[in-house]
Formats: structure tokens, sequence, C-alpha cells
């Protein structure tokens, strides 16, 4: 019988358990933040329990990181998380890329960016972003802080084998279009609830002929549409981006040779199989709370279907039959674990080069890691959002999340790269609109979105 | 964890789809490094108004709902954020029960850690449960697996393993700790590439 990259990732990994149950699988790798890790070292040091294996552990801080001054952490309790996991890694005897390390980095920017995300890998976090380094050909998902523990004694974890589900995504994507459209395009048809009991792969000729940062923005968003699993063949691109990097394999082209056994036999492999047609695809933007309620940008609103619906237009100050050409943005947000990358700030930072963002406009620029803001300002990034009246901040999850300073005050509509458009995800009251990095930097230019295929940028 | 056999006890329903971890408990609540104190913040943002006046229009604040501790509610229940908070808020608070139509697969791991027993049912028998009034009792049998409202019984499903923990109380680690062989066996075999 045929089947998926999962499959064989999965069958590899068994323990002990039969299929239909949960099985007990090894975790290759566990990448570990300061606000989901916390209750777990407590539970190990309460049972006198000690980290398996620290050499398969890895720690960073994220989420509470302020980006004006990393190291001025004015909230107490902040503080205190990130204070607790330094001593918690150093008690245990976990690596950790620490508050200032030239490591340090959103946790799904760091695992790949250090070679530490590797295809065949099952990799677990207690963050639901996870899902990103399923880009390498590796089965990664979040999971909750009873299972970091669980993973942090016994490197293993208990799971249930999903069901398989095969996006196939083809075409040539049309100019002004990215990566980031696919996903929220996929979301918006699907629903945000159609992944959930799968792991999701993509594959198609569009998918093959992306870089890895852009396929890492595909399999982040995942989640949002319930599955917590996404992932991508490895290929050539995927061995060419693990080579040379800190982590990477000192013998690459054995461990090459293993990984190309991870991939799908065919489409019949897959318990349920997608088709999504790129060619004619246009730019998304979200009106509603959650990842679903996007349209594309030539699109009005759709009409009330629901209480859902109703509620969501409440909250968001919006009405069916407008268009996100009307939103008026008084916020943009470039960073994340979804778009925090290179690639991403190249494309935001060519279409603000020579421009101005619009008044009345604050809009943040949060590089993912430490590595690519001083990559960024080796390339002289840094100095065209400044120029164009952006602010240029330290690395960190900022305000995708707001459990840090950076926050979109309340009514504020926030053109934002992140993933998440729920009820006060960035901050209380802010109204969230995600997009595309190239968008995003078209509405802080406008003081709306606009249509960027018909624009040069 | 205390096992659960049966539980009979009021209801709280709450019918919305897709209640996302970030309305059971926002992210300002997430920087305590304890499993406790988290259920004054259960769905905080609808809870309170502006000003932290508790919203007397909401379920949870309702005077007729106090010591209910089961939850009814929507499908896709618990998606979003990986947050094992929002299971630590539920619990916190006092629910030992939710029944929705459908969970996040986070979600529902979280819940088989901590003890909260998360059930899935049908529309139309959810309908009826949420109907009900609010001093009316209704009987969660978890050895029978089913839900018992009046003269009526709903059956649910779950899978044998999280039955057995929940019955017996048992803690995972301790659990995986007896397979410690075959894990020792499994790494003696992994490839090595350095």
């Amino acid at each position: 019988m045929s089947q998926t990259m999962f499959d064989k990732i999965w069958n590899t990994h068994v323990i002990a358990g039969e299929p239909g149950n949960p099985q007990l699988m090894y975790v290759d790798l566990q990448l570990l933040h300061e606000v989901t890790s916390p209750q777990a070292f407590e539970g190990l040091r309460e049972n006198n329990r000690k980290v398996r294996r620290p050499d398969r552990n890895f720690a960073t801080m994220d989420h509470n990181v302020p980006t004006v001054d990393i190291f001025n952490i004015k909230d107490a309790i902040s503080r205190k998380q990130i204070d607790t996991l330094g001593k918690n890694a150093k008690e245990f005897g976990v690596r950790l890329a620490g508050m200032g390390s030239e490591d340090q980095g959103i946790v799904h920017v760091i695992g790949p960016q250090l070679g530490l995300t590797q295809p065949g890998m099952i990799i677990v976090c207690g963050d639901s972003h996870t899902a990103t380094h399923g880009a390498f050909g590796s089965i990664a998902f979040g999971i909750g802080t009873s299972e970091v523990e669980h993973v942090l004694a016994t490197q293993t974890i208990w799971q249930t084998k999903p069901k398989t589900m095969g996006i196939h995504v083809h075409g040539k994507l049309p100019r002004g279009v990215f990566s980031k459209d696919i996903i929220m395009g996929i979301i918006a048809r699907e629903g945000v609830a159609f992944g959930t009991g799968y792991a999701v792969e993509f594959y198609g000729d569009t998918i093959r002929n992306m870089s890895m940062e852009e396929r890492m923005t595909i399999c982040n968003m995942s989640i949002e549409g319930g599955a917590k699993m996404g992932s991508i063949q490895p290929d050539q691109v995927t061995y060419d981006y693990i080579s040379g990097r800190k982590y990477a394999p000192k013998q690459m082209d054995k461990a090459i040779e293993y990984w190309k056994q991870f991939s799908t036999d065919d489409e019949a492999a897959f318990d349920r199989v997608i088709d999504f047609d790129v060619s004619s695809l246009a730019p998304f933007v979200s009106w509603g709370t959650n990842p679903g309620m996007s349209v594309p940008i030539d699109k009005a609103f759709p009409e009330i279907k629901n209480n859902d619906d109703e509620k969501a237009y409440e909250y968001i100050g919006l009405k069916p039959g407008e268009t996100a050409e009307e939103i008026p943005i008084r916020f943009a947000f470039f960073g994340s674990c979804t778009n925090g990358r290179l690639s991403d700030l190249k494309v935001a930072a060519s279409a603000l080069k020579g421009r101005h963002i619009a008044e009345g406009v604050t809009a943040l620029v949060v590089p993912g890691s430490r590595e690519i803001k001083n990559k960024a300002e080796e390339l002289g990034l840094d100095k065209i959002f400044k120029d164009a009246g952006c602010e240029w901040r330290e690395p960190g999850c900022s305000a995708c999340l707001g459990m840090n300073p950076d926050r979109v005050p309340v009514g504020v509509h926030c053109a934002s790269t992140s993933n998440r458009n729920f009820e006060g995800r960035q901050g209380a009251g802010a109204r969230t609109h995600l997009a595309s990095p190239a968008m995003v930097a078209a509405a802080a230019i406008h003081g709306h979105f606009i249509d960027i295929r018909k624009e040069a940028i | 964890m205390k096992p659960i056999t049966t539980i009979t006890n009021t209801t709280i329903p709450i019918m919305k789809e897709n209640i996302d971890t970030d309305q059971l408990i926002p992210k300002q609540f997430l920087k305590n490094i304890l499993k406790t104190g988290y259920g004054k913040d259960l769905f905080y943002d609808w809870r309170y108004l502006p000003g932290g006046k508790a919203n007397p229009d909401f379920e949870l604040n309702k005077p007729e709902r106090k010591g209910a501790s089961i939850l009814i509610t929507g499908d896709n229940f618990g998606c979003g954020s990986s947050r094992e908070h929002a299971v630590w808020a539920l619990k916190d608070f006092g629910i030992e029960v939710v029944i929705a139509g459908s969970y996040s697969d986070i979600f529902y791991m979280n819940s088989t850690k901590n003890g909260l027993l998360a059930i899935a049912l049908p529309a139309d028998e959810r309908k009826i449960l949420a109907e009900i009034s609010a001093n009316e009792k209704i009987t969660v049998n978890l050895p029978d697996q089913v839900v018992q409202c009046r003269d009526k019984s709903f059956h649910f499903e779950i899978d044998p393993l999280w039955k057995h923990k929940f019955v017996n109380g048992l803690d995972d680690i301790a659990i995986t700790f007896g397979y410690e062989k075959q894990i020792e066996d499994y790494e003696a075999h992994m490839p090595s590439f350095n």
C-alpha cells in the first residue's frame, strides 16, 4: 500500500502502541520558550525527575522580550518568566539562546536558522506555530505544557496518528501575490477547522518553486486551518538551506541519503486531497476575528450569515459590502514567525524604499531573530524602514500577541503580517487585518489597503 | 490526577462556535509560572466590562449558574494557541466537563493531561442540554460513556487509553517510565550524521 511522507516519518518513530490507539513516539527535538515551560520544569522538580536528553532540547526567550531595549523589562512578571527559563535551562543542562545571545530570536525562526530543524524529525514545542518546521519535511506540532514536561522527562510523547490530507498547490503565482496569500486563500475557502484531525502535506509545482522561507510561511499557518501539522517534502532547496548551519549534520551527504526516503508515494496515499490553483489568486486581507474571515482584495466583505459573523463585524467596526481599501489603517506590524524573516523584510523594504508611511500611521518592523536583524542592517534595510517613518526594533514576538509592551491600541485597525486576528490578540480592542508583507507595506504607505497587483512595487 | 467516574451538576451554556484559547484566557494572564490562579480570568474579555465590572449578561456571571461545572458549547472549541493555561483556567474556575461539538487537537490533548473531561456530542443533543433550566442537573457517566439529561441518555466516544487514565487518575510520565527499555532500544538504533 502506498504511503505518505507523514506515514513514513511516523513509522520510524513508533516505540510502542498500535495504530488507531495512542502510540508512544520518539521526539528528536524539543524547542522551549519562557511562556509554556515554567510549569513543566517545576513538575520535574516536584517529582525529582531530570531532563532525559538535554542535547535534544533547545530553549530561547521570545514572547515577553521588549523590542526597544531587550534588557529593560519593566513588567515584573515578564521578567520573572524570562529569569525562570534562564535558571531552569542552567539547572537542567538545556542549551539556551538567552537574552542578547547572537542566536536569540522567535523560536520558530531560530530552529531552522541554526540548522536544528531537519527532515524526517519529530519536532515539538509548547506553541501552536510549531507547524512551521514541517516545511523541512518533518512532523512538527504544538503541544501543551504537560506534554512539554513529558518530553523533557522521557524524550517521547503519546500521540494518536492523525489522518492525512494532501493539498495540491499548483500554478504560477501572479505578481503581487505571495505564499501568505496562498495559505490565507486556502483557509478562507476551506474554513478554520478543515484540518482538525489531519496532518497536512502541501505539494505541487508552486511549492517546489518556493524558497524555504516561503514554505515556512505556508506551514506556519496550517494551525489556523485546524491542522496542527503542515509539512512539505524535503528537496535540494531544503538541503541547501540546512547545509553549513551551526547545528547541521556534519555528514551532510549521509544525512541527505537518509532524508530522501521521506516522500509521498502517490496521491492515493492521502485520506483526503484538495486542489488549490494559484494562477488567478489575489492578495488576501482578513476582515473579521478568525483567519478564515478574509477576502481577496478585489472582493467586498461578505453578508452576515450567523452570530459569529455579526459579532466579528461588531468587534472590527466594519460592515458587509465594504472593501479592504476602505479600512482606515493606523498601525502596521511587520514581523512574527509567519513573516519576520529576511525575505519578508526585503519585500516590505522594496515597497517602502523612497516612500513614506501615511500621516498618523505607526509602523513597527521587528526582525524574527538577531541574525536576521544583523543581515538586514548589512543590506541597509533598517535605513530604508527608518527613512520611510517606521520604527526598527529588536527581535521578538512583539505585537503579534501583545505579551510584551508592543500593542495595538483599542479600536485601531492594524495591517499585520502576523497569523491571528482573534479578538484582543494584538492588544485589548485591537483590530487586526492579516495580509502579506507587501500588502502591509502598501497599506502603511496609503493609510488603507490597495490592490498591489495594480501598482508597481 | 483525581480519578473521574460520575459527575452530576448544573450547566453553563455558551453556544458559540470556534471559541479560541485567546478568549478562554487572554495572553496578559499567561505570565504566571504556576498552574493555578487562572479561574478568575477565564473568558476575561467577555466576562468583564471595560473598567473591570462583571458583565451581567455573560452566562458565567449569572447568579443562577453559580457552582455549575459542566460547560455546554459549540464546534472547534479551544482552537488557536496551544496554551495549556486555557485548560488550567477552566479547571481552576471549577469546570469539570466540557461538552462541545468538536475540539482543536491540541486543546483536546491538554484536557487529557489535566483531568478535564472533554466530550463531543452532536448539535441536536447539545441543543437539548443548552436549553434546560439553570438549576437542573445532568449526569456525565464516564464508565458507561453517557450523558444523562431528564429521561434522555446521550452516548459519547472516548479513546480507551484516555478513559483508563481518567477513571484511574494516572500520571502519564509514570506510565511512560515503564517503557524505558524500549526507549533505550530505540535510541540505540537511531541514525547519526555527526
